[in-house]
């Protein structure tokens, strides 16, 4: 209609174009329905203790979910309280402080991160990671900074824990953050830069007033990706956090998350309630990605149209 | 209806199978290449089985395509008609078997697994010995230390350690999980009225670990820890392994030979219209290893395409005549000779139909 009088090679080239694009939120919705309707057995049995319960008994038939879903959040949050000021100083170091000559290599080694399968994250966590913080960072934190007695470090400290899923994807999520704050770093107008300086600023004022303020958006764009990698990361997330499902205030105690969970039971499970119970658990999972993104959104929306300090 | 097609659908993604599959396992022979007959199913005699499948190539040209994709997505596969037979390590329940879409299904032993003890004590050497009801505690939680009563009263002469007791299970499902707790209700009735008998189960206390790697690994890493690895696995790696005290008192180390006395015990009470559908766990003789089970091929009573059903029918006979000589070397226990000569003539008790080929 809006085409109408050109060429019809112009209109069939509109129409294949729509639908290429059609194609893809539709694959989408088609996801959504065919977890909807297999997960749907599982949540009118369970109801709402689906997410509030912490019983996932396959034998009793009884599927509650709310560790997983707990031990997905939380390993994320702490994957991102650790990642983020790493990846950003990483990023500002890069763009902005490094010697040119220094720049690519190591933008390239952080990018090299990202490109690591996750499987040998996994066995470099269970070989490498949990026996280090078993044997040096948990003392560190209890004897030397005297944190034995808060919640979120006490108990036995076996070394597959929360606290181990959190930083292997934090070292994950990483890349992802690092290498969209750069690239939205660079592309800060020198202007910016000149006009912070020319008032007098500091390097330190010129990157902290002028060029992150900026940036703004684009980093929390960068975290939000980076959030995503870790909420359904799932093979070395399954090699380190100890696969149990109990809510634990402390950091050193096992955990589960969703995505282990699905990849632990899928293989064996035959009764339909069971089958139906994990498509219950990547319907949970998928609309909190689907939440996560959409207050990602809103974020960066919220950022881009704000008056800019 | 939909919810079973996308089940198949997605297992079929997640298992990258190959696509020359027929809908219909009783249609008519559509597939491109050279593959005679498909399997699908357990992971634990993969190495076996695919051993087999490459010799008996070799020597009749019939050529075998067998995914290790795990005993439940074998089950499902066979019920839907997707393969030309199934693999499990625990028997099917009988409404899995009421669910299949080509008739009953029959189950044939092939060749035994067993379950080993496998554990982490720096400073004890020399055999650790165990007995059922005080693995089914140390599983259950309340055996929590080395040095209890319990376990001492079972090592006179070793030193244990007054530190925590670790448990390690496995977090994926499992047929060795099942062979596993199955043994544990066997021989304890809290275990039976509790966590119970399953390829997942809730576990009461411990660290999940994927796969017998996985469990392995974390056991290999944490000393005080104690878990359950498959016997080839075990032996393979070289993890040190409990004595389990047996039905008759003794006890007895993980080994082949026991593990074939295992089946050999319950093999001479079997009643002879048995669907061998049967536990071994536990199992009365003296040189028994009591964690032990068969491993099952899984195939429709009444074959409907007669070209394929007499291909598979002469692996089998092929299988549980002269399979059982490489069992050994590759880990696995063979099947005491009057059971395979039971379910030699076991086989012609399959159905072909006359149509088809």
């Amino acid at each position: 209609m809006i085409l109408a009088g050109v060429a019809p090679g112009d209109r069939v080239y509109q129409l294949a174009i729509t639908a290429f694009a059609l194609v893809v939120p539709a694959l989408l919705v088609l996801i959504a329905i065919a977890i909807g309707v297999a997960a749907w057995p599982a949540f009118a049995t369970a109801g709402l203790s689906f997410i509030t319960s912490s019983e996932w008994n396959v034998q009793a038939g009884k599927f509650g979910a709310a560790p997983a879903i707990y031990g997905t959040l939380v390993s994320s949050f702490i994957a991102l309280l650790l990642a983020t000021p790493l990846a950003v100083g990483v990023a500002i170091f890069l763009s902005e402080i490094a010697p040119k000559w220094l720049r690519q290599p190591v933008a390239f080694l952080v990018d090299l991160l990202a490109a690591i399968p996750s499987v040998v994250y996994g066995l470099w966590g269970i070989f490498f990671l949990v026996p280090m913080l078993r044997e040096h960072v948990v003392p560190f934190l209890r004897d030397t900074l005297h944190l034995g007695s808060t919640p979120l470090f006490s108990g036995p400290a076996y070394g597959p824990s929360m606290l181990a899923a959190g930083v292997i994807l934090a070292i994950m999520a990483l890349p992802y953050i690092s290498a969209v704050t750069r690239e939205v770093l660079l592309a800060v107008p020198r202007s910016q830069r000149d006009a912070a300086l020319a008032l007098g600023a500091t390097k330190w004022e010129m990157i902290w007033d002028a060029v992150i303020p900026y940036a703004r958006s684009g980093i929390i764009g960068g975290i939000i990706l980076g959030l995503g990698r870790a909420l359904g990361e799932t093979m070395a997330v399954t090699m380190v956090i100890g696969n149990r499902p109990e809510i634990s205030a402390s950091l050193l105690a096992p955990g589960y998350t969703m995505a282990s969970l699905i990849a632990n039971e899928f293989t064996e499970a035959t009764s339909d309630l069971h089958l139906s119970a994990l498509m219950a658990v990547g319907a949970v999972l998928f609309t909190i990605t689907l939440i996560v993104n959409a207050i990602a959104r809103w974020l960066v929306w919220r950022v881009a149209s704000g008056p800019r300090s | 209806m939909s919810r079973r097609r996308f089940a198949a659908l997605a297992l079929a993604a997640l298992a990258c199978t190959s696509s020359d599959k027929n809908d219909d396992a009783g249609g008519p022979a559509s597939r491109s290449g050279s593959v005679d007959l498909t399997g699908a199913g357990a992971t634990f005699p993969y190495p076996l089985y695919s051993k087999w499948f490459s010799d008996y190539a070799t020597a009749t040209g019939v050529r075998i395509n067998y995914q290790s994709i795990g005993s439940g997505g074998g089950i499902r596969q066979l019920s839907e008609g997707t393969v030309d037979f199934g693999a499990t390590d625990g028997p099917m329940s009988d409404e899995e078997l009421s669910k299949a879409k080509g008739g009953a299904i029959m189950h044939f032993p092939t060749v035994l697994g067993a379950v080993a003890i496998a554990y982490n004590l720096p400073n004890v050497t020399g055999e650790l010995r165990l007995s059922g009801p005080v693995i089914a505690q140390i599983f259950l939680g309340t055996i929590k230390k080395w040095n209890d009563p319990k376990i001492v009263a079972l090592n006179p002469g070793v030193t244990l350690p007054a530190s925590d007791v670790l448990v390690v299970h496995r977090s994926d499902g499992s047929g060795t999980t099942y062979v596993f707790s199955d043994y544990l209700a066997a021989v304890s009735p809290a275990w039976a009225s509790g966590p119970g008998r399953g390829k997942d189960v809730a576990w009461p206390v411990g660290l999940g670990g994927k796969g017998n790697e996985g469990v392995a690994g974390q056991i290999k890493q944490i000393p005080g820890a104690v878990g359950y690895v498959e016997l080839a696995y075990a032996k393979q790696n070289n993890l040190p392994v409990a004595s389990i005290q047996n039905a008759a008192g003794a006890f007895v180390a993980p080994s082949i030979e026991a593990v074939t006395a295992a089946a050999a015990g319950v093999g001479a009470r079997l009643p002879a219209n048995t669907d061998y559908r049967i536990s071994i766990v536990n199992s009365p003789g003296a040189d028994s290893y009591p964690i032990s089970s068969f491993t099952w091929l899984l195939v429709y009573r009444q074959q409907a395409d007669s070209v394929k059903a007499r291909k598979l029918i002469d692996f089998m006979r092929w299988a549980l005549t002269d399979g059982g000589k490489q069992a050994a070397a590759l880990d696995y226990a063979p099947l005491p000779p009057a059971i395979a000569e039971r379910l030699r003539q076991r086989l012609d008790s399959i159905q072909i139909s006359a149509s088809g080929g």
